[in-house]
């Protein structure tokens, strides 16, 4: 009996420790969400029948980081949704910590924006959790091969936050542009200073 | 109860006034030195070179290195945790390392806020540019998102690394852990 118990406290031991694995890298499938969207519809990645892909955001109502990118957001939208590459927007934040980023907040952030784009609610925070975002702005470029959904792109925007005219590298425009011109991404994969997702106690 | 300063004061209109801005401005150099030293170094500007030079060469055994921005809300939040430890543990240095300057050029602005806040612990302003080239050369796993701490032990090298806001209890936690 006690050599049962040390078993099995062997085997929890190895299931604790093993290692996480959060989110997804470049190369994995995506899987599809249902997320409310600021006009109250529920929307799912496989309502785009003809997209050949997608820029998805993590994004929220405060961050003085997606504030700055707010433009250049609205900008990305209005160049890819008509070649293939919709973006779509996502709240992960916790609301309770974070009372700017609540759904009525971000029906009129959007408004007052004029978003082009679905600006959807992660009401449980699952969607960002299985994707591995960590802050906002945080996009995930995604690549439609036959009925998949494939990351080939995770990261920032481009490498200048402060100011959009002196930006040297669009590192989602390149990705997607490669994507358009059936390459494979060259550059997969950055980092940038955010503001972390606030993220629900647990 | 009658000083030779009253009795100055009081018989003499004139002497009333410098006296009383003497001793103004002894009160205001005072606080102004006293600002000085207790403040630290508020708010030095400082390349990645520089922090991880000052992270290597670091005396005290354990070093804790907060990543913050005067933006960040849970990055305040948090801040008391670090100021606590800062006065309590003296065998623990504390450094504060601000990223603000990668959405703002203005240093003065995290300068204003460390004296407004009175924040006792070393604030270090980070001064680069293109973040994607240096995040991870302050730790891997950091995706860059703030508030993130490093905990480091110069002894034995082991380091603990949290992208998230911390609460009381926990600074002590990740202290433990790399001893």
């Amino acid at each position: 009996m006690k050599r049962l118990f040390i078993s099995m406290g062997v085997v929890f031991a190895l299931i604790a420790s093993a290692p996480v694995k959060n989110g997804y890298e470049v190369g994995d499938t995506a899987t599809d969400f249902k997320l409310k969207n600021v006009d109250g519809k529920m929307i799912s990645l496989g309502d785009w029948k003809d997209a050949k892909g997608f820029i998805l955001i993590f994004d929220c109502n405060t961050c003085p980081y997606s504030k700055a990118y707010n433009d250049r957001i609205l900008e990305l939208n209005k160049k890819y949704s008509t070649q293939g590459f919709p973006v779509v927007a996502i709240n992960a934040n916790d609301h309770s910590s974070s009372s700017g980023d609540s759904f009525e907040a971000m029906v009129s952030y959007a408004k007052k924006k004029g978003y082009t784009f679905p600006y959807l609610v992660d009401e449980t925070q699952e969607v960002a959790r299985t994707y591995g975002a960590t802050n906002t702005p945080h996009v995930f470029v995604l690549k439609r091969t036959g009925g998949q959904l494939k990351v080939a792109y995770i990261g920032t925007i481009d490498d200048n936050a402060r100011n959009a005219s002196s930006v040297t590298k669009k590192y989602v425009e390149d990705a997607v542009d490669e994507l358009l011109a059936g390459k494979a991404v060259s550059n997969t994969k950055t980092k940038a200073i955010g503001c972390g997702i606030k993220w629900k106690d647990a | 109860m009658k000083s030779p300063f009253t009795h100055q004061i009081l018989g003499d209109q004139k002497v009333q006034i410098p006296f009383v801005l003497s001793m103004r401005i002894i009160t205001f150099l005072g606080l102004i030195l006293a600002g000085h030293f207790a403040m630290g170094q508020g708010g030095e500007l400082v390349k990645l070179d520089g922090l991880q030079q000052r992270m290597q060469s670091e005396k005290n055994q354990i070093q804790i290195v907060n990543f913050w921005a005067t933006w960040c809300a849970p990055c305040l939040k948090e801040l008391p945790l670090f100021e606590k430890l800062n006065g309590e543990r003296k065998d623990v240095k504390v450094v504060l390392v601000s990223m603000d300057m990668d959405l703002d050029p203005d240093p003065e602005k995290v300068r204003k806020f460390v004296l407004r806040k009175k924040i006792l612990s070393e604030v270090l302003i980070l001064n680069e540019r293109n973040p994607n080239q240096w995040i991870e050369k302050l730790d891997k796993n950091w995706s860059g998102a703030l508030p993130a701490t490093l905990v480091l032990n110069n002894k034995n090298g082991k380091r603990k690394f949290v992208e998230k806001e911390l609460h009381e209890g926990d600074l002590e936690k990740l202290i433990a852990e790399v001893q």
